[in-house]
């Protein structure tokens, strides 16, 4: 073959160079200048690149006023929150940190060969979001209680894998901190989710509505995959009507509606209740056709051998099927919460003060009116849902490349 | 033989009879599915004449009540036609918007697998900003921080005739009708059907003789030669409506409000990241042999990446990019945001203007579903066209 085509030249252009050790103007020969039309291209797109990010760095350090966002941080994070109970939020966190540390912790039992420097890599997002925000809140406390609850997380994971508890435990394991941080946070004279604005209620929705409707998900799943028509008719019609339609028709449909399909003497719920109810009906048929394709890459024979041990069709879905198909769902899974916390900003159109709201709502305060301050508002939550986003895809990615999803 | 006739006149009794408990099963569920739907659908009922709501559909035929800006439509018409301008203007944006994304987005994708690395960078850095925040975010951006600051329209940005940007919207070039257009409309029909000929006679000769076939030069010369052809023998029907800025706005050419320009570019950057993924994912998917295959029949690179690449990549691209021109469809609802008149906001605006909500919103619902299945249908029609026979 390479007698007819010398090897020099590519098969196809591919994203990454493998790695092979170039000194710096082999490389650059390379990859920037290997033709006259690539250096055009390199001088022509260098030129543009350094002009936008000239004028970026220069917006963000120079001329962005962002006074509006450092006097606002507690209510673009907490808006309604009472600043008494603050404290409640804090712990919480603790709660979190510990719980979610130890989860993962015990599910990636005996894995554990990431580096320190690999970890801080990983966590870069994260870490800039963090610092962005402590950056703005100003606060020594705030910035020492941040260093302790990640020193907590770390301690919790390190702890986790060590501890004699199965993986299976996990999920167990973080369900039980998000409950006990939740408790603390509305139950005990803290204040119930009606009440909560900002990115606060933004992670509450999102976290919510992907807890609920996961169940729901499932069981749809199962009842478009099962042999009884009348049981898979009603699956599919549900799933596909709710995807045929924008979330916001849901949302409407939870605003303007609910109230009336419930009878006589009960009380309509809150406006937030109606929106996780909504984004529980929406979410669910998502989850449903992820689902769908997990049951769907379990091999046959694995059924066909739980019935010749005699399995039942409940325990051979509960004990065979379901574990394998959910194991290989979780990036999708993963992905899909991504969207639903990308889409909570929807509840801004219905009137809930979550993170785009409040990022809107401090523009008209007397001391910022009409002065333009939009884009620093707008900058700072499109980072918060950047950075939480972009984070979680690229651990999705890599946790479906270390379960080996896709791959024949 | 005896044995299995025997086995199956010997029924076992009905509740232990496989076959019996899943009917029963089924019964049970379906009349637990029913009974839900009919006491919502009872509440609902009784709840509307509770508080004195309509509950048919009489006020589809009632005046409006409100105007929609930028287009004909007044207060005094219905309801219903409301309904029906805002589905166009959705149907207008989703278009527009999934053309505009496609072409976008193949650039993009197409440019991350460059061989040269800023190029592959900038286009990740693109796909990487836009995917990652929500589509709302982008929209409301681009209309109030981006739109709105623009210039006002005495120094409003242009260039030589093509476009004029200003904070009352852009003004782009249109056609204008100048005569009749009937024979021209006919002249167009015929050129298709020459096209389609020439294409068809193109193939069988390809067929017979095996001559290199060019179908898609000839098509497109036909249809050129005789569109040109026709233009001017009916006397240049139409023409090109170029903007011309004066002191107090754009004549000529075509308005889009900031709120239009705003929705449409917002879905169009956010689903073009999509796309983009999209299609390296399905170039990348073409596997590597089938490129060295064609590189050893000594094909050139062009001729690789259009005859044996890209041929196989669009079958694998179909579906995924069927999804994201569902998901542009479903996402130009957020028009509502900034007030753009598409059919979500019609609804909304009907609703507080006494419309009552259920009803409305079923109607809203059904929309989308149509509008869905119709691009559903379309790109199922071209999956299976490109699909392996």
């Amino acid at each position: 073959m390479s007698v007819l085509r010398p090897s020099a030249e590519e098969p196809l252009p591919v994203p990454e160079q493998p790695t092979r050790s170039l000194t710096p103007r082999a490389w650059a020969r390379e990859n920037l200048f290997s033709g006259p039309v690539n250096t055009a291209v390199t001088i022509l797109f260098g030129l543009l690149l350094a002009w936008v990010a000239y004028r970026a760095i220069w917006f963000v350090f120079v001329d962005a006023r962002w006074e509006i966002v450092e006097r606002n941080i507690e209510n673009l994070l907490v808006f309604r929150y009472p600043r008494d109970e603050l404290w409640r939020l804090w712990g919480a966190l603790f709660v979190l940190a510990g719980g979610l540390g130890l989860a993962a912790g015990v599910g990636a039992r005996g894995s554990l060969h990431a580096s320190p420097l690999l970890a801080l890599r990983r966590a870069g997002p994260m870490l800039a979001l963090v610092a962005v925000l402590l950056a703005f809140a100003g606060s020594p406390t705030a910035t020492l209680l941040v260093v302790a609850i990640t020193a907590l997380a770390v301690g919790a994971r390190l702890l986790g894998s060590r501890l004699p508890v199965r993986g299976r435990w996990a999920p167990a394991i973080a369900l039980g901190s998000v409950l006990a941080a939740y408790l603390l946070v509305a139950h005990f004279g803290g204040v119930g989710w009606e009440d909560w604005g900002g990115l606060q209620l933004t992670l509450f929705l999102a976290v919510g509505g992907i807890v609920l409707s996961f169940p729901l998900g499932v069981l749809l799943a199962l009842g478009r995959r099962s042999r009884l028509p009348a049981v898979r008719w009603v699956c599919v019609a549900y799933i596909e009507l709710i995807r045929g339609v924008p979330l916001i028709t849901i949302l409407f449909m939870g605003a303007f509606m609910l109230g009336f399909f419930l009878p006589e003497g009960v009380e309509t719920p809150s406006a937030v209740t109606r929106a996780l109810i909504a984004f529980t009906i929406f979410t669910s048929a998502y989850v449903a056709e992820i689902v769908r394709g997990g049951l769907q890459s379990v091999p046959r024979g694995q059924i066909e051998a739980a019935q010749a041990l005699g399995l039942s069709t409940v325990k051979t879905t509960r004990l065979i099927v379901l574990p394998q198909a959910l194991r290989a769902v979780i990036p999708a899974l993963v992905g899909q919460f991504i969207s639903l916390f990308k889409d909570t900003s929807l509840v801004f159109i219905i009137g809930l003060t979550e993170l785009l709201a409040v990022a809107e709502a401090i523009t008209k305060q007397p001391d910022f009116l009409a002065q333009g301050l939009l884009v620093e508002t707008l900058l700072f939550a499109g980072f918060v849902y950047w950075a939480g986003s972009y984070w979680m895809s690229r651990e999705s990615q890599r946790l479906e490349r270390r379960l080996g999803v896709g791959e024949r | 033989m005896s044995a299995t006739t025997t086995a199956a006149t010997r029924r076992p009794p009905p509740w232990r009879d496989v076959r019996v408990l899943r009917l029963a099963f089924q019964a049970l569920f379906l009349v637990g599915v029913i009974a839900l739907v009919l006491f919502l659908l009872d509440n609902l009922v009784f709840n509307l004449r509770r508080l004195g709501i309509e509950t048919g559909f009489d006020f589809l035929d009632q005046p409006a009540g409100f105007a929609i800006p930028d287009s004909d439509f007044r207060s005094t018409q219905s309801v219903q036609d409301a309904i029906l301008q805002g589905a166009r203007t959705t149907l207008a944006v989703a278009l527009v918007g999934i053309v505009l994304a496609t072409v976008l987005g193949i650039v993009v994708g197409v440019a991350r697998l460059s061989p040269n690395w800023l190029m592959r960078r900038a286009a990740a850095l693109y796909v990487e900003l836009f995917r990652n925040v929500p589509v709302l975010l982008i929209i409301v951006f681009l209309y109030l921080a981006v739109f709105l600051r623009l210039p006002p329209i005495g120094r409003a940005i242009e260039w030589v005739d093509v476009f004029v940007l200003s904070n009352r919207g852009l003004v782009v070039p249109s056609l204008r009708a100048t005569g009749s257009t009937g024979p021209f409309l006919v002249v167009v029909a015929l050129a298709l059907a020459a096209a389609a000929a020439a294409w068809i006679w193109r193939t069988r000769r390809f067929d017979a003789t095996g001559e290199p076939h060019h179908r898609v030069l000839w098509a497109f010369g036909v249809l050129l030669v005789v569109v040109a052809l026709g233009f001017l023998a009916t006397g240049r029907p139409y023409g090109l409506s170029l903007p011309e800025r004066g002191d107090l706005g754009v004549a000529n050419g075509f308005r889009m409000a900031p709120e239009y320009a705003a929705l449409l570019f917002g879905l169009v950057l956010y689903t073009a990241s999509h796309i983009a993924e999209i299609v390296r994912g399905s170039i990348l998917a073409v596997s590597r042999g089938q490129a060295e295959a064609a590189d050893a029949l000594g094909l050139s690179s062009f001729q690789r990446l259009r005859l044996v690449v890209l041929p196989q990549a669009f079958r694998i691209m179909i579906p995924p990019l069927a999804n994201q021109y569902l998901n542009l469809l479903k996402n130009s609802s957020l028009g509502i945001a900034i007030s753009v008149y598409e059919v979500t906001k019609v609804t909304r605006v009907s609703i507080a203007q006494g419309a009552p909500a259920p009803q409305s919103i079923g109607i809203l619902m059904l929309v989308y579903l149509v509008f869905s299945l119709a691009i559903a249908l379309v790109t199922n029609l071209v999956n299976r066209r490109l699909a392996l026979p």
